[in-house]
């Protein structure tokens, strides 16, 4: 039984790759970077920290992989319109810069720094959907420049889901659509794994120029003890996320009073209405209708968004997986010290 | 297309203030070079291009930044794109106002002919121009990155020639080190380590060079290897570098930690769990 169906369920898979690719595009799976751009990201990062910089991310899309072959850094933004003009031509112009020196001069995307991973916010998805009108496959590369002193390369590879993405632009991240996607706050982010990529030349020469050292910065970085600085403002932020997720809930808490007031005097009114009908009717006259459009109780309350609760939670959670990797590490270190100092 | 202005450049006296005495070069500006090397145009032979960066006090050039600028070469002249140079110097420094021309770099071994008429042009962009040459070619058979200076010969009146002058370079790459040379030296990296994984490296690290000095010391002890003042005083350093702690203090000091440790643990998990609780209770009041 299972022989012959072999066949059949090859040629069904075959069927099936070949309508997926013609319908769909390919989803992304993997962004590999070159060694250049995670310099330049690092550079820029690092220079201006711990203010926030971002930059355009050029490269080429080549079916599941998206590369990234270069980068530039945006200047520092001012709130003008002025500024705002001039960041436009200073891109224009990097573009045409960096084409006439042979590089992809294709956006795929852009790159930012942020504070302890709190890079969730409504900006961050408004700049995604921004860049999805032009480019159809985009990606956020996120560094944290303060998780990097703890000898971690804090580069990650976002993008929406496609489901959230349907949802914002048709304004649905009301409770009755979110669930009917069943769109949790888990979706909201793709992580996409990250790949480094060299050219032979750029290798050969950090082969070259580089022994290999027993140790390196980044391991001393690994093996300090004291990361209480780190966790305690990871702390303070999740404790001020807290804040912000209860105000969140209250809001919700307050439409829902709302509503279920707003229906019990919309029953009252109801009732009222059929009792002055009966009233009429016994008197043979015409019932008035059973609706009021004009009525201020029939008016529908606007839900909230849900959108800032699920980023909310986001961070929250980017917070608590950040505690428990720190954690994780100092448990390490505190038995290796115990190790140390028995021996 | 940009409007190419090709300029003929022609020796010119340059001024005198203290040459820069070493330079300091970041991996940045090498991957740089190498990237657009790889990227040159057909028939082109080297790529050359300006060097950002800044003079530290010590008289030590810190060269971070470069770009590419488009150049053709012939026989006895060099043409530059000027004004793409500007255009992108004018870029950068909107980006970072601190970092200036400080010289240019070419690919290739040494300085070569045309090198002088572009070395004239950067130093009259900027007072003393370092020169970077990376031997993209390896015609030595090894990675070569040199730096110059140029100063002028001349006798009386007469302008003889410029001579180079190679000062030390330092190879530093503070930058690169926080990325880890692991990704940047091989051609392809399938993934990047996470907090975890990295830390599981630095100790195996450390248990090898652990190792290793164990042997080293048991080899001296029975006199199979001549013992190295140096060496043992290294080894006495780093073992005195340890606190003496009574034990009761450093059993405090150790679970202390690990307690706090463990609740900030405790508490990670509990807020997940409070958050998925949240999220269930409140789709089911939806329901409702």
């Amino acid at each position: 039984m299972a022989n012959p169906a072999a066949p059949g369920g090859a040629r069904s898979f075959l069927q099936a790759v070949s309508t997926v690719t013609e319908e769909a595009p390919t989803p992304l799976r993997v962004v590999q970077m070159e060694g250049l751009a995670v310099l330049k990201i690092i550079k820029h990062c690092e220079e201006f920290a711990p203010a926030l910089v971002t930059g355009q991310l050029l490269g080429l899309d080549v079916g599941s992989v998206l590369e990234v072959t270069n980068c530039f850094p945006f200047p520092i933004r001012e709130e003008d319109d002025e500024a705002d003009a001039d960041g436009a031509n200073y891109q224009l112009e990097m573009m045409r810069c960096l084409r006439e020196v042979n590089v992809d001069n294709n956006t795929i995307g852009w790159y930012q720094s942020c504070l302890l991973g709190s890079f969730q916010t409504v900006e961050l998805i408004e700049t995604f959907m921004n860049y999805q009108e032009s480019i159809r496959r985009c990606v956020c590369i996120v560094y944290d420049p303060s998780r990097s002193s703890q000898g971690v390369l804090a580069l990650k590879a976002l993008k929406l889901t496609d489901s959230f993405m349907d949802l914002y632009r048709n304004n649905g991240l009301t409770g009755e659509k979110l669930r009917e996607k069943k769109l949790s706050w888990v979706d909201i982010f793709e992580e996409i794994p990250i790949k480094v990529s060299n050219s032979a030349l750029v290798s050969a020469f950090m082969k070259e120029l580089e022994p290999e050292s027993p140790v390196t910065q980044c391991d001393f970085d690994r093996l300090k003890l004291s990361t209480a600085p780190f966790m305690e403002r990871n702390l303070e932020f999740l404790i001020g996320c807290m804040d912000d997720l209860s105000s969140e809930q209250n809001k919700f808490q307050y439409y829902y009073r709302n509503v279920s007031r707003q229906q019990s005097q919309q029953q009252a009114w109801l009732q009222k209405r059929r009792q002055e009908n009966m009233a009429r009717k016994a008197a043979g006259e015409e019932p008035l209708p059973e609706e009021d459009p004009s009525n201020p109780i029939f008016k529908p309350i606007p839900e909230p968004s849900r959108l800032e609760g699920y980023l909310v939670t986001n961070q929250i959670s980017s917070y608590c997986n950040h505690i428990n990797g720190v954690a994780g590490q100092n448990f390490n270190r505190l038995y290796l010290m115990k190790a140390l100092h028995e021996d | 297309m940009a409007a190419t202005s090709p300029a003929l450049l022609f020796p010119s006296p340059s001024s005198t203030s203290s040459p820069p005495s070493s330079a300091r070069v970041e991996a940045v500006v090498l991957f740089n070079v190498c990237d657009s090397y790889v990227r040159r145009p057909d028939q082109a032979d080297r790529v050359i291009g300006t060097l950002l960066g800044s003079l530290l006090p010590d008289g030590t050039v810190h060269v971070r930044n470069s770009y590419v600028v488009p150049h053709s070469e012939s026989a006895d002249q060099v043409a530059i794109d000027i004004e793409y140079h500007h255009n992108m110097y004018a870029s950068h420094h909107k980006v970072n106002p601190k970092e200036v021309i400080v010289g240019w770099f070419s690919t290739g071994f040494g300085v070569s002919g045309g090198s002088t008429l572009i070395h004239d042009f950067y130093s009259r962009e900027v007072q003393n121009p370092i020169h970077l040459t990376v031997d993209t070619g390896f015609t030595r058979g090894e990675a070569s990155i040199k730096a110059y200076i140029s100063s002028n010969l001349s006798l009386g009146d007469r302008h003889l020639a410029a001579q180079f002058q190679e000062i030390p370079l330092d190879l530093k790459m503070i930058e690169a080190e926080k990325a880890g040379f692991e990704i940047l030296k091989s051609t392809l990296v399938e993934k990047l380590p996470n907090d975890l994984e990295g830390m599981e490296s630095s100790m195996e690290k450390l248990y090898v060079l652990i190792d290793e000095i164990y042997k080293y010391v048991d080899d001296v002890v029975e006199g199979r290897v001549a013992p190295d003042n140096r060496i043992g005083r290294l080894i006495s350093d780093s073992v005195a570098s340890m606190p003496k702690l009574t034990p009761a203090a450093f059993d405090k000091l150790f679970n202390d930690r690990i307690q706090d440790n463990l609740a900030l643990v405790y508490l990670s998990s509990i807020t997940r769990t409070q958050i998925s609780i949240a999220e269930k209770l409140n789709t089911a009041a939806q329901v409702l």
